[in-house]
Order: structure tokens, then C-alpha cells, then sequence
């Protein structure tokens, strides 16, 4: 199997001659998924945010400016840096539909903020995002990366960043949500984990394609690095964890929401999960506020509801079916 | 004991899923233009879900060819969904789907290509399932 190689010169892009489907599929996804924060009724979540304590606010603007400055280097850096490797015009297509999404994530953190908290507090909290040593020292490695002459190694990072990196802070608002709080802001949160769900999905796939084609010794190599940057993550962002949460004591509870999305992004990767299941049992609380109704039917190996319930799913016609 | 079919896209997700279960699978090809498995003995279907922000497209459109056959259908016993609970209310909206138009149960969700955990409680749940 050969190399994919890089798009040398502008070729005009044939969505009618597709080279690999899943340009196309992950196209219709993002853009059928598209929407902005105007969409989400914030203001209803005034009473909600103003039963918070002191400490809570700053801690729930403390973590948004940090999910921004993520965001923002997706849309400037990563985003951008991906697309100069890709290797169909439909990719690079794609890429450019991730960038815009990563920008209007960005800017919906500061629609939560107009609509919600004081002026102060926010320019105070983007102040502490600029002196935290974790959220700069997350910032750089994955910038390092980015900047490196490998594009697997620069898909790696990004898959890092979209799947593992955002939910130390994705964690609040899920939290919130499960005590009836901020809903509204959680549905937003909902909206932003789905696009990151798909990039992280998309990335992974690009980076799958090329890895099959090296060597072993290659293959070993990549790999190697892949989990060593993912350790130096994990161990950055433990601190970060703690520096955010120690003071509202939920420090134990996201590192386990850590392990847990740290085996997806490396599953994204195509690699095996890296923590056991004795790290990874996250919060039902959390679960069910990341995918409300899903667990409703028990699973039936699991024998934890009474019997099985056959689905009583409201079936999406598709006209494909004939019985 | 019984068999699994199994569609997977090229992102291999649900494949790697059922290599590790090392139970005997057949698996429904990507390709219209390849030939659909006809299977005459019960079986379990292992699906992933491509469900868009409203809950469309759940299902690949081969595995709807494959479950289209009559005799396909009549020898599935349950469904074993793959999916993400990143897109929320839909995460394996497949096995949903399918359970409630075939009327077999929904036997296990996974994510992604499944935890170690996931395996186990799988090949468990499948011996029990053929005893």
C-alpha cells in the first residue's frame, strides 16, 4: 500500500468524483449538524446562574475561557495545519467546514458570558487563563505538535485536543446539568461535544489511513510517540483538574471523565484503550447528562433492569426499508 | 454457538469490536456491488449508528438491504449497537431502531470499537444467550 500523498497543486474540487466516501459522509454529517449559539435560549439561565455560589461562577467562567482557548487554536492553528496535509480535495473541504465550527465554538463561550456573568469576572477569569501554567503548558505541547514536520504526528495531536483535552472542562457543565442547573448552556455544551465527536471520529479516520501504509518499524514508532504525548497530557491535565476543582471537591470524579475519554481519543486513533475500567467508571450522573434518554432501555446483558424492553424507538423513516 | 453478522464502515470501529469477541461472524459487505451474506441459522447483529443531530441515518443502508431479505430476518435474535454517547440522545441509535421494527431485543451498547469490559460482557452475554 502506498503513501497517500499530500495535494501538490489547486485542483477545482469534484464532489462527483469522490475518492474516498468518507469525505462525503462526514460533509453531509457536519453540515446537516450545523447551527449557532443565537439558536439556544441562554437567557433563560440567568435564575439558574445567579443560584451559584461566588465560587461556582468563577469556577464555570474559569473553565469556559479555557474550552475558548482551545477552540481558538483549532480554528487558527490546528485546523489550518491539517489542511495543508490532506490528500483530497474533499478533505481539505471538510477541514475547511471543522475550522469555521471550531470559531463559532470559540464565539459561543462569549455569548454564555455576555448573557449570563459580569463583565469583571469574565476579563478576570481570561486573565487567570493567561497565567495558569497547566492551561500554557496544554497550549504549547499541543502547539509543538502542530508545528512538527509529521502530519501524523500533527492529526495525533489534534485528535488529542478534540477528544481527550476539552473534558476536564466539558465535565462542569454536564454537572451542572444533572442538578438542573445551567440546562440551557448544557444543551449548547451538547451541540459543541457532537462536532467534537465528529472531528475527533473524522482525524482519527485520516490519520488510520496513513498508519496502515508504514512499515511496522514506522507503525511502532508513531505509536511510541502517540501514547507518550498522550501521558504528558494526562499528567498536565491532572494538575489542571486539580487547580480547577479541588475547591468545589470534584477533582476525583472529572479524572475518572479524564480516563475515560482519554481511551476514545486513542481509540480514535485505532489504538487499544490505556485505562482500566476501575478508572474509567465515570459518574452515571455525568453520563446520563451527556446522552439523556439513551440508557433508558436496560441492556439485557447487563441484567440490570427487571427484562429487556424491545425498543419503542420513534423509527426514523428511511425509504429504504420494505417491511 | 451462534453467529454474528456484523456491518463495519472503513473506519473498522465495529470490526475491530468483533475480532476481539472471537465468535464466528459474517460481515455484511460496504459495497452495494458486492454480493449480501444469506444467512439460514440464528444470529446476532452487530451495527454501528450514523444518526445525524435529528436521529436520521442511524442505520447503514446495507445493513437496511441485509434485514430486507425475509429470511435474513427471520433468524435475527437481538442487536448489539455500536456508537458515541457524544451525540447525546441518539448514542447507538441503531440498536433502537432496530429492535423496535424487528422486534428483537437490544442486547448491549458500545462505543467506539468497545473496552475490554465491553468484550467480556458481550461473549458472556452471547453463551448465555445460545445455552
Amino acid at each position: 500500500m502506498s503513501t497517500p500523498q499530500k495535494l501538490t497543486r489547486i485542483k477545482a474540487v469534484n464532489w462527483n468524483r469522490i475518492e474516498d466516501d468518507k469525505d462525503l459522509e462526514v460533509w453531509n454529517r457536519l453540515t446537516g449538524n450545523f447551527w449557532l449559539p443565537e439558536k439556544v435560549p441562554l437567557s433563560n439561565d440567568i435564575p439558574s446562574w445567579v443560584s451559584l455560589t461566588p465560587i461556582e461562577q468563577q469556577l464555570t467562567i474559569r473553565v469556559f475561557t479555557g474550552l475558548t482557548l482551545l477552540d481558538t487554536i483549532q480554528n487558527t492553528v490546528g485546523a489550518p495545519a491539517l489542511m495543508a496535509d490532506a490528500v483530497t480535495p474533499h478533505e481539505e473541504a471538510v477541514l475547511s467546514n471543522i475550522c469555521f465550527m471550531e470559531a463559532v465554538h470559540a464565539r459561543s463561550y462569549s455569548s454564555i458570558f455576555s448573557t449570563l456573568c459580569a463583565t469583571r469576572d469574565v476579563d478576570d477569569a481570561y486573565k487567570w487563563s493567561e497565567e495558569n501554567e497547566c492551561l500554557q503548558r496544554k497550549s504549547t505541547l499541543i502547539l509543538e505538535e502542530y508545528k512538527s514536520d509529521n502530519p501524523l504526528k500533527r492529526k495525533a495531536a489534534s485528535v488529542f485536543l478534540e477528544s481527550f483535552l476539552f473534558y476536564s472542562g466539558f465535565y462542569l457543565p454536564m454537572y451542572w446539568s444533572s442538578r438542573a442547573k445551567l440546562t440551557n448552556t448544557a444543551d449548547l455544551i451538547r451541540l459543541i461535544i457532537r462536532d467534537e465527536a465528529v472531528h475527533g471520529y473524522y482525524i482519527g479516520y485520516k490519520f488510520q489511513r496513513v498508519f496502515e501504509t508504514l512499515t511496522p518499524m514506522e507503525q511502532l514508532e508513531i505509536k511510541d510517540f502517540a501514547f507518550a504525548l498522550m501521558l504528558d497530557l494526562y499528567d498536565n491535565e491532572t494538575k489542571y483538574t486539580e487547580a480547577l476543582y479541588d475547591d468545589v471537591g470534584l477533582t476525583e470524579d472529572v479524572k475518572k471523565f479524564l480516563h475515560y475519554n482519554a481511551n476514545k481519543a486513542l481509540m480514535n486513533l485505532g489504538f487499544e484503550a490505556l485505562f482500566p475500567a476501575d478508572m474509567t467508571n465515570v459518574n452515571p450522573a455525568i453520563l446520563s447528562a451527556l446522552s439523556p434518554n439513551a440508557d433508558e432501555n436496560h441492556d439485557f446483558f447487563s441484567g440490570s433492569g427487571s427484562s429487556y424492553v424491545i425498543g419503542k424507538a420513534v423509527v426514523t423513516e428511511d425509504e429504504d426499508w420494505n417491511f | 454457538m451462534g453467529l454474528l453478522v456484523y456491518f463495519s464502515s472503513k473506519s473498522q470501529n465495529t470490526h475491530r469490536f468483533v475480532d476481539k469477541l472471537n465468535i464466528p461472524a459474517q460481515r455484511i459487505p460496504i459495497s452495494p456491488q458486492d454480493d449480501m451474506p444469506e444467512i439460514h441459522e440464528p444470529y446476532v447483529l452487530v451495527v454501528p449508528t450514523y444518526a445525524d443531530g435529528d436521529g436520521k441515518g442511524a442505520i447503514p443502508k446495507q445493513v437496511i438491504h441485509f434485514l430486507n431479505d425475509e429470511t435474513n430476518r427471520s433468524y435475527l435474535r437481538g442487536v448489539i449497537a455500536g456508537g458515541n454517547r457524544n451525540f447525546g440522545q441518539f448514542y447507538a441509535y441503531a440498536g433502537d431502531i432496530i429492535s423496535a421494527r424487528c422486534k428483537v431485543p437490544c442486547l448491549y451498547r458500545f462505543e467506539l470499537m468497545g473496552t475490554a469490559e465491553d468484550v467480556a460482557n458481550v461473549r458472556n452475554g452471547i453463551n448465555k444467550l445460545w445455552k
